[in-house]
């Protein structure tokens, strides 16, 4: 430890080293994508103080309180994480995959039902929701097994089995019943064979076999009276294309989420919002805290929220170039589009254009696990980062 | 594939695929971003509208109806508060059972079954989702201070003031009042009823539903903000419209000449009716039907209450018979005869007929009520002892033409009137083209014959009218031809008492009549009823104001002999027209006399003196 600071000391001179980020090694941490985080936390805790407090009775603070703590933990989790070589996480893939596999799975027999679906498991302090911890661990077993992979077999071959190794786990979460993180999954898996280099071709491919998997779910199947999805989940996800027509059930939720985030108009309601201050809005601590955004503080404030996003997914890509071995590229690569893909969605939900799949705001919906594991994944990307620039620097990594 | 070995890779390949996803990622937050300013900037003020809508609940405030006064100004009807027992169906408990078992306990409190306490309310949100259903009305201070007591057992349950319509003199006037009730279905779709909800009371019968629209006042409201489950927030009480009561209604009814005509038809206990009116303008001062009803029982009937209100169609207590009954008007209609036959020149006032209580006429005996001969009659005479065998010849004179037919047109018989009561009839007057045309059509068994215009002559026969009718006519016998529309409303007042309009219905026509027919007729009804010999002498004999009166007896197989009286008053410019009938009340001196002399004793404040002497029939 006192080696590596001397030696940064000796190259780069100019800079003075001694504050605390030095001291715990946090030296190249990457500061505009650990603020997006925080930030982004921070204005969930904010939000979710000014627009839950009545929510449960006598309890004002229960939900601001719980994501503060988690807010920190996930924070704390980020920093000892970008001290860790992610590059252990290779070595450790089976370990991680058999780890993500066996705790979804346990879920079916010790986890609780919420609203119909097991997901987690009630620990005394925390409910722990596996496949949300889940996401990171898919990209970092999985980037393993496609560097592992890399020279052995036929590219189609090793797209298969690619596949299989993501589906596998998509497949139990789809089976909580947990669409949303199921889909999270399959674009985490997406995600890193893009970026292992799978042939565009075999992208193509699988591109034509997701339309016509949606053909098949949505149409051929409840045609022929075997439906995959449950009813619900049917129509939520279809609901959004015609929703208007009917202000009731599915297509009620993203009618109400449209008119409070157009009733925010451009500076928001603040304590004047109805919409969501009035339960019109459902899931508004979770998977609508868009809406509460817009309308509380209109397009001003939803504007930032999607700007720290950027900023973050910004960040992530640039990671991905950095990285000093494929390893990193890949992983930083399946966290950033995974995240893309969840804000895209879930932003998308709450703005009318896109299907209601559960899927939360990453460090904005209200949720322990995701918050944790988001930042995790942080963390993680901040490890690449702080690799890559040691070894650019003197070639030196922990 | 440019993955040689796990070392930082380089080259175009990762930089392209790390540029598309860059790209699309633009793209999808360019997207994101555009959606958000529609929605927000572009399309705001309708969503921020939309919202608005969203959190507010509208309570309705009833508006209580307008009384409704004598024409003295004293109440008729007016409202009283009710204690109402409310159940507010959201705050009930959530798990059934348990909810189940408070209403169940509520139901016994009012004396309801719980399978009727849960269609009560299964109706009531049917109407009206979210507010409060009303259970029961007029619950006892018991009840209210047993439930405040025990608050905690009966969450969602409140007492609550109502408005409820109020009949301080039980039935009197009940036809003309007639009652209120929920709007049905059916009329929420009239134009007259537009702007009305489920739920809301509107007048049914009677005067209630004449004026209804201006009885009916404007119902204010309470906006409160809600949630999404309809629930008011805390301190969300955002405006407040104040209801606006209905205007009040004054009728023209004189109350002590209602008292008094519907106390003498109670005093024989059999179905009948009377009116008192205006000559000259038509408004109606008494009104009323035997038997009667309290409308007070209609408002929440009990099934064996309705059931008693429709056993018997004979008696059937909801018409009312002064503007719906179907009768001949027996030697009342004479007037009418005698009009055609001067009118048309078939008799002179002082043509002569030999009365000798008997006639044949096409092979048939006709004679006289009470088998009378009165010797030589002219047409005075023949009003004052009512010689059949006198109006038989001009019925028989008359059978050629439709004189006497376009003649009770003419003074309205067998035609609505136009008063402002709902569900008037309209009669028959018979001709020969009627009674053809049914011959025709197998519906009877003869054509018309010379005996059905005798019979018409002197009311009988297939005559049918009503008692309003003949009052009517007789108004404009001594108006000198003004056919008046017959009225009970007479003015409308705010709630201060500020006059806002006067009704004065237009005559429905005039009738030109000779002065000298009018005079000729009316000295034979005031003969027939303050001259000696003459049929109502003994009743009105003795009474101090002059006036000109009419007996009837109409025959009405299977039914006894119906009792008619048409009295206009004071004689020889009258004010006033009273008519009454008794259905099987003998002859028309015996029973409709004395009870119109009390009307009329009543209006005047004089009362008649006795001058003896029998009743007979006419």
């Amino acid at each position: 430890m006192y080696q590596a600071r001397t030696r940064n000391t000796r190259a780069a001179p100019f800079e003075v080293h001694t504050g605390i980020a030095e001291r715990l090694g946090l030296a190249h941490l990457d500061w505009p994508l650990a603020l997006a985080g925080i930030g982004l936390i921070l204005f969930s805790v904010f939000t979710l103080g000014q627009a839950t407090s009545h929510d449960v009775p006598g309890n004002p603070g229960y939900y601001v309180d719980r994501q503060m703590i988690y807010g920190v933990l996930g924070v704390l989790g980020m920093l000892v994480l970008a001290r860790i070589d992610y590059s252990r996480f290779r070595e450790l893939r089976v370990g991680i995959y058999t780890f993500l596999c066996v705790s979804i799975s346990l879920v079916f027999v010790f986890g609780f039902a919420a609203k119909g679906s097991r997901r987690a498991f009630d620990l005394p302090f925390f409910s722990f929701q596996p496949s949300e911890l889940g996401k990171l661990l898919l990209v970092l077993a999985l980037a393993g097994f496609v560097i592992d992979g890399a020279r052995r077999g036929s590219p189609v071959r090793r797209t298969l089995r690619y596949l299989a190794l993501g589906l596998a786990p998509a497949a139990l979460v789809f089976l909580q019943p947990d669409l949303g993180t199921s889909l999270v999954f399959v674009a985490a898996t997406l995600a890193v064979m893009y970026f292992g280099g799978v042939p565009w071709t075999h992208f193509a491919v699988i591109g034509g076999g997701i339309v016509a998997l949606i053909a098949v779910v949505l149409v051929a199947a409840p045609a022929v009276g075997t439906p995959i999805l449950k009813g619900y989940q049917e129509e939520r996800l279809t609901s959004f294309m015609n929703s208007g027509e009917h202000a009731d059930g599915a297509a009620y939720q993203q009618t109400q989420s449209k008119i409070a985030i157009g009733s925010g108009q451009f500076d928001g309601r603040g304590e004047k919002a109805t919409q969501t201050r009035l339960s019109f809005v459902p899931e508004r601590h979770t998977d609508f805290i868009f809406a509460v955004i817009g309308e509380r503080y209109g397009f001003v404030g939803a504007a930032f929220v999607l700007s720290l996003y950027a900023l973050l997914f910004w960040r992530a890509l640039k990671i991905t170039t950095l990285s000093k071995n494929s390893y990193g590229t890949l992983v930083a690569g399946g966290i950033a589009l995974s995240l893309l893909f969840q804000v895209f969605v879930n932003v998308g939900m709450n703005l009318g254009i896109m299907p209601i799949t559960g899927i939360p705001l990453p460090l904005m919906s209200y949720g322990g696990s995701a918050v944790i594991a988001t930042f995790l994944a942080i963390g993680v990307l901040q490890s690449i980062n702080i690799q890559a620039r040691v070894s650019q620097k003197d070639g030196f990594a922990w | 594939m440019y993955l040689r070995s796990d070392q930082r890779p380089q080259g175009s390949r990762l930089l392209l695929r790390v540029a598309v996803v860059g790209g699309v990622a633009v793209a999808l937050f360019a997207v994101l971003f555009f959606r958000l300013w529609n929605l927000q900037v572009i399309d705001g003020d309708k969503y921020l509208a939309e919202a608005q809508t969203n959190r507010t609940r509208e309570y309705k405030v009833i508006a209580p109806r307008g009384d409704i006064l004598y024409s003295d100004g004293s109440v008729l009807v007016d409202n009283r508060t009710s204690l109402a027992l409310t159940i507010e169906t959201s705050k009930l408990p959530h798990d059934e059972a348990q909810a189940n078992a408070e209403l169940k306990e509520l139901g016994s409190l009012v004396n309801m079954p719980l399978k009727k306490v849960k269609r009560k309310i299964r109706e009531e949100e049917d109407v009206a989702p979210g507010a409060p259903v009303q259970l029961r009305r007029d619950i006892g201070h018991d009840i209210v201070y047993y439930l405040e007591e025990n608050q905690r057992d009966f969450p969602g349950v409140k007492v609550e003031q109502v408005f409820v319509r109020a009949y301080p003199e039980g039935s009197r006037a009940a036809h003309l009042v007639g009652s209120v009730g929920e709007v049905s279905e059916e009329e929420l779709k009239e134009q007259r009823y537009k702007g009305l909800e489920p739920g809301d009371e509107v007048g049914k019968e009677g005067v209630e539903d004449t004026y209804d629209h201006l009885l009916r006042g404007v119902p204010g409201t309470t906006r409160v903000q809600v949630d999404a489950f309809g629930q008011p927030t805390p301190g969300g009480e955002l405006v407040s419209q104040p209801p606006a009561p209905g205007d009040n209604l004054k009728l023209a009814i004189d109350p002590k000449v209602q008292e008094a005509g519907e106390d003498s038809l109670a005093s024989y206990g059999l179905p009948g009716a009377f009116v008192t009116m205006d000559v000259q303008n038509g408004e109606l001062l008494g009104l009323g039907s035997y038997p009667t009803y309290d409308p007070d029982v209609l408002i929440e009937p009990s099934q064996k209450e309705v059931d008693e209100l429709y056993e018997d169609p004979e008696w059937a207590p909801l018409t009312n018979r002064a503007t719906e009954g179907h009768y001949p008007s027996g030697s009342t209609f004479k007037m009418i005869t005698a009009m055609a036959a001067l009118e048309g020149g078939v008799a002179t006032p002082s043509t002569t007929i030999v009365d000798n209580g008997f006639i044949e006429i096409a092979g048939q005996p006709f004679q006289n009520a009470g088998k009378q001969a009165y010797g030589p009659v002219d047409l005075e005479k023949a009003m004052k002892v009512s010689s059949d065998i006198y109006f038989y010849e001009l019925g028989r004179e008359m059978n050629q033409t439709d004189l006497l037919q376009n003649w009770a047109a003419r003074f309205g018989i067998a035609q609505q009137t136009g008063i402002d009561l709902p569900g008037e009839a309209e009669g028959q007057v018979p001709s020969k083209e009627w009674r053809d045309q049914l011959y025709a059509e197998g519906e009877t068994d003869r054509p018309w014959a010379v005996g059905d215009n005798i019979q018409l002559a002197t009311g009988q026969g297939d005559l049918q009218m009503d008692p309003l009718q003949l009052a009517v006519a007789y108004a404009a016998l001594a108006n000198g031809g003004k056919l008046v529309t017959p009225h009970v409303g007479k003015e409308v007042l705010d709630p201060l008492g500020r006059v806002l309009k006067e009704f004065e219905p237009k005559p429905r026509r005039e009738i030109q009549i000779d002065p000298a027919t009018r005079d000729a007729i009316m000295a034979g009804l005031h003969a027939s009823a303050q001259e000696p010999e003459g049929t109502s002498y003994p009743v009105f004999g003795g009474f101090p104001i002059p006036v000109a009166g009419k007996t009837g007896t109409a025959q009405r197989p299977p039914h006894e002999d119906q009792a008619w009286y048409v009295v206009l008053a004071p004689y020889p410019n009258p004010r006033i027209v009273t008519v009454v009938t008794i259905e099987e009340g003998g002859f028309g001196a015996q029973t409709a006399a004395p009870a119109a002399l009390r009307i009329l004793e009543a209006y005047f404040d004089k009362k008649a003196t006795e001058v003896g002497g029998e009743t007979v029939a006419e």
